[in-house]
């Protein structure tokens, strides 16, 4: 007997939606849900770490991830004019710049910038100097490709105007080309963002006072004291305070921005 | 105003322009008309040198464009240019499209460059709109405010890149008239377009262009009402009757 497309539609839903009641009742009922409350949910555990979890954590990863985006934002901008130059060797510098930082673990460069400068150079760097310096230098990497296809994606018809009317190539890059050009580049620029937030966690390699914890050290350094696993849920949650408001963000932006630069279709 | 020596461009191995020699008198209209691939729109562009000649020299105003030390964005001042595709700043609203470059390049105050921005776009028949964003306008409009800008530069010379060629039907006559006016004020203008009737009406010389050389150049009584070579009639022919069968085929397919 012959299905018709529409009752194929209807079988094959309804498979699966029995696949994902499976799979819930077997979670639920295999679980141990005392252990997971007691885990995770212990409200006394969660109570001790405030305030100290936003005062000195929450604060930290903000300022790192900060500070850190700044500077990616400066070498990214800097990286990507240097890739669309007419001079070779700036073309080389930059893109030899963005293959080796794209391509290496944040975890690497982190560690390179807080051991190596001191023991290349002979003087230690201030903890949050070096944090922004990794964070900079590898966001700027991705930051420099997302602002070069962004300046890219501007019509050569915009910067013939420019220049016709006499604008020298620098007032036109920076009055005509890259207003136009970050709108573009507002949304990806964004989730930049989000993905520095969450290497800042990587300032635990660095970072030895307590002062100095940002919020996954700081959970983890608290794990060590409760015999619980609340201070993961607390700082987790501090992350999301942070991402899913600039998610949100990118998205309007997306909304307002995406589409609008088509001028000449 | 304008002189034109031996100039050729090529693009790779494709030789665009074959020595073009040209002069243009201050106060001039010249309208360039040709079959698309002629190389008239890379003519128009080699005058303010946003394409640069492989050989030959072009001289305008007094600055002589293709000299090495010629400081361009300077000589670029004075020589407006509309493109077909308008490429107003799209970030700008048209008052802004107006002001910018009188105040980046020319150093003039806000205030100035917003008088004279107002006045230009009155000029072409958009005052009221100086807020609007290019995306809001018609092409027409567009395309007008274009004029607009390179007139708030108030240049010597106007250069036209088919500037009707990508506009509606309906549209093309308010940005004619905008350049009839204009060459009655008695702009020197260089026009590349499709409009033959325009060219008949307004230009002091027609000039014809065909696989990068000149054909034809004379007052347009004579190259468009009684043209002297075959290819001018031919292609004429075409673009006055596009639907007709062509008298002869022996050049490619125009668009």
């Amino acid at each position: 007997m012959a299905l018709t497309p529409r009752q194929r539609a209807r079988v094959s839903r309804g498979v699966q939606y029995l696949i994902a009641l499976v799979v819930v009742l077997v979670v639920a009922f295999t679980a141990d849900w005392g252990a997971i409350g007691r885990a995770f949910f212990d409200v006394e555990v969660a109570a001790s770490l405030f305030p100290d979890v936003v005062t000195v954590a929450l604060k930290n990863t903000v300022v790192f991830t900060a500070l850190g985006y700044l500077l990616a934002l400066g070498i990214g901008l800097l990286v990507a004019l240097m890739r669309l130059s007419s001079v070779r060797v700036y073309r080389w510098v930059a893109a030899l710049y963005v293959e080796i930082f794209r391509g290496l673990p944040a975890l690497l460069v982190v560690l390179s910038i807080g051991v190596g400068i001191p023991l290349a150079f002979g003087t230690l760097l201030d903890h949050t100097l070096s944090i922004t310096l990794a964070l900079g230098i590898v966001g700027g990497a991705y930051i420099a490709e997302t602002i070069r296809a962004g300046i890219q994606a501007v019509p050569p018809g915009q910067v013939e105007a420019a220049r016709s009317l006499g604008m020298t190539p620098a007032r036109t890059m920076v009055f005509i080309v890259l207003p136009q050009a970050f709108r573009t580049v507002l949304p990806p620029l964004t989730n930049e963002l989000i993905l520095l937030t969450k290497d800042s966690s990587l300032a635990f390699l660095l970072g030895t006072t307590l002062a100095q914890q940002e919020l996954s050290q700081f959970g983890r350094a608290a794990l060590n004291q409760v015999r619980s696993l609340t201070p993961l849920l607390v700082v987790g949650l501090c992350y999301l305070v942070i991402t899913i408001p600039l998610s949100y963000l990118a998205r309007r932006l997306e909304r307002r921005f995406g589409s609008a630069e088509k001028v000449d279709a | 105003m304008i002189e034109i020596r031996g100039l050729h461009k090529s693009f790779g191995s494709t030789e665009v322009l074959k020595g073009i020699d040209l002069e243009v008198a201050r106060g001039e209209v010249l309208c360039i008309i040709g079959a698309s691939g002629s190389g008239k729109s890379t003519l128009l562009r080699c005058v303010n040198l946003l394409e640069t000649p492989t050989s030959g020299t072009v001289v305008v105003g007094g600055h002589e464009m293709t000299d090495p030390d010629c400081d361009l964005d300077v000589a670029r001042r004075s020589i407006g240019m509309v493109f077909q595709q308008f490429n107003l700043f799209a970030h700008l609203s048209v008052l802004r499209n107006l002001t910018i470059a009188q105040h980046r390049v020319l150093g003039r105050a806000r205030a100035e460059a917003e008088r004279i921005g107002r006045e230009n776009l009155a000029r072409v028949g958009l005052a009221g709109r100086e807020d609007a964003h290019p995306s809001q306008l018609s092409g027409g409009q567009q395309q007008r405010v274009a004029i607009a800008r390179s007139l708030s530069m108030q240049p010597d010379v106007m250069l036209f890149d088919e500037p009707t060629s990508a506009l509606d039907p309906e549209l093309v006559g308010d940005v004619l008239d905008v350049m009839r006016s204009l060459a009655a004020e008695g702009m020197t203008m260089l026009v590349v377009t499709h409009e033959i009737q325009f060219a008949r009406e307004v230009a002091d010389r027609v000039l014809f262009t065909d696989a990068g050389v000149i054909h034809e150049i004379g007052p347009p009584e004579q190259v468009i009402g009684n043209p002297r070579q075959e290819r001018t009639r031919t292609f004429l022919s075409r673009v006055l009757h596009p639907g007709a069968k062509p008298p002869e085929s022996d050049s490619p397919s125009a668009g």
